[in-house]
């Protein structure tokens, strides 16, 4: 079986039942799994609420490792969308054409370095840096920060060691707490200051919700753009044709990108608190216990994708749902998007093929799931054109 | 050459002239507001809703099952909601008007 290769683990249950069932910490979590009853749960948000304690929708749980309620994340409408305009334009400019100039610039550094060495290691030479460098666009930070938040690692809560680090969190909370800080001494036209000088309903954010804006923010888009990265650079290292195919079509592209982030869905998951007696998929869940809206299985649900277990690269409609769906729609899309294009473009100029040497799978265990989700390390040759 | 009229929420008209590709992308080269597009076209992210013109909805009929899945539980929905990726440019609706639903 080729490494790029990434089995659907939901299919029996999809199929049989259309729920899945794992305890998360002694927390239950009874997953949706059919593309039309993810979508219709997180339509549902008065009943199956996002705006629960924190930590508590994200599966592994974090409850027991923060208290900050990311924002607009863990929080529902209608505050949800006051929340969410604010940041919404901020979160929209990587459509504008300074930034892809300046994020081009980066990847192709990136690229450049890695044609130069025989082996790369993907996961932590080359995605993790491209996704901490990509996001200092983002904050619109100095580029040098993006070495700090190298060193952290591939997750901000996960260690080598175990699943929820609650001292590497601290890690980033202190962090962003000295970056308020500086912004509030000395404003500047970066995220901070521009989250200190917004207002809400008539008031400035608090230091609080500045912070839960910004660990969503970092959280965010960490694995999950990691993730897409190196299984992207996986699948064009296994398929060369496909490489070949983008070069001579590049406007396809884009139906590529949507098609890889359906095929690999990022993020398996999201959970979602009940707040009244419900079902889901005919199967009763009570009232504040957990649903969990599984991206990943909807996105290979045979009754809505022919050949759901293949990437076809030129899929024309492709209603994936790896950006979940509903008010809560990740707002770091259009960033993960356009890097995604950019890499993608880059590696079409530069790289004639990519040879992979080695790897070893990240495995997500979820109860009776195990759902490969990316790599723990991949070795790969690129070979310039 | 079809020419085509966005209306957005603000009320501002803009009419605008193609003859092949679809109505996002059209919408999107000539910035109309409350049309991202930002899936491309793929009918995944419903960010290129708008509202056909009863009037109108005969030159661009029905859409797919899949396209109705995905406006099915969007924000503003009516019956004449179509995603703009979905609706090609060609003569047969020249003239028609649409109404931007975000």
């Amino acid at each position: 079986m080729k490494k790029s290769e990434f089995l659907d683990p939901f299919e029996k249950a999809r199929l049989e039942k259309g729920i899945g069932e794992m305890d998360d910490q002694d927390d239950h979590v009874v997953m949706a799994l059919r593309h039309k009853d993810v979508r219709r749960c997180a339509h549902n948000w008065k009943m199956f609420q996002s705006g629960a304690e924190p930590g508590r929708i994200v599966i592994p749980s974090e409850v027991n490792i923060r208290d900050i309620r990311q924002i607009p994340f863990e929080v529902d409408p209608p505050m949800h969308g006051d929340y969410r305009t604010l940041v919404e334009a901020w979160f929209k400019r990587p459509l504008e054409e300074n930034y892809q100039i300046e994020l081009k610039k980066i990847i192709t550094t990136i690229v450049e370095e890695s044609l130069k060495k025989d082996t790369v290691e993907v996961i932590r030479e080359f995605a993790l840096v491209l996704q901490s460098r990509a996001l200092t666009l983002l904050f619109n930070v100095p580029f040098s920060e993006s070495e700090t938040w190298i060193s952290w690692g591939t997750h901000v809560f996960r260690s080598e060691e175990t699943a929820l680090d609650a001292d590497k969190a601290n890690v980033l909370y202190k962090y962003i707490d000295v970056q308020i800080e500086n912004s509030i001494k000395k404003p500047g036209e970066d995220f901070y200051s521009k989250l200190l000088e917004s207002e809400v309903n008539g008031r400035k954010l608090t230091k609080e919700e500045i912070k839960g804006v910004i660990i969503l923010t970092f959280a965010g888009g960490r694995d999950t753009v990691i993730n897409i990265v190196s299984n992207s650079i996986a699948y064009f290292s296994e398929h060369p044709k496909a490489l070949e195919k983008l070069r001579s079509d590049p406007a396809s592209i884009n139906f590529a990108i949507e098609e890889l982030i359906r095929y690999f869905s990022p993020l398996t998951q999201m959970g979602r608190v009940v707040t009244e007696d419900a079902q889901v998929c005919e199967h009763a869940v009570k009232a504040d216990t957990r649903i969990s809206l599984n991206w990943a299985s909807a996105n290979r649900d045979e009754s809505v994708f022919e050949n759901a277990n293949t990437v076809v690269l030129d899929r024309k409609i492709n209603p994936h749902v790896a950006f979940g769906f509903g008010v809560h729609n990740c707002l770091g899309a259009t960033h993960a998007r356009q890097i995604m294009k950019v890499l993608i473009h880059t590696l079409i100029g530069k790289v004639q093929s990519i040879d992979l040497l080695d790897s070893k799978e990240n495995i997500e265990n979820l109860g009776e799931f195990k759902r490969k989700v990316g790599f723990d390390s991949l070795k790969v040759n690129f070979n310039s054109k | 050459m079809a020419k085509i009229t966005f209306v957005t929420s603000d009320d501002i008209k803009t009419t605008v002239e193609a003859t092949t590709g679809n109505i996002m992308e059209l919408a999107v080269q000539n910035k109309i507001k409350g049309i991202d597009g930002n899936c491309g076209g793929v009918c995944s992210c419903a960010t290129c809703h708008v509202h056909v013109q009863p009037e109108d909805w005969s030159k661009i009929g029905e859409p797919s099952e899949l396209e109705k899945d995905m406006l099915e539980f969007d924000e503003n929905v009516s019956e004449y909601s179509r995603l703009s990726c979905q609706i090609k440019v060609s003569d047969a609706i020249d003239g028609i008007v649409l109404k931007v639903a975000n």
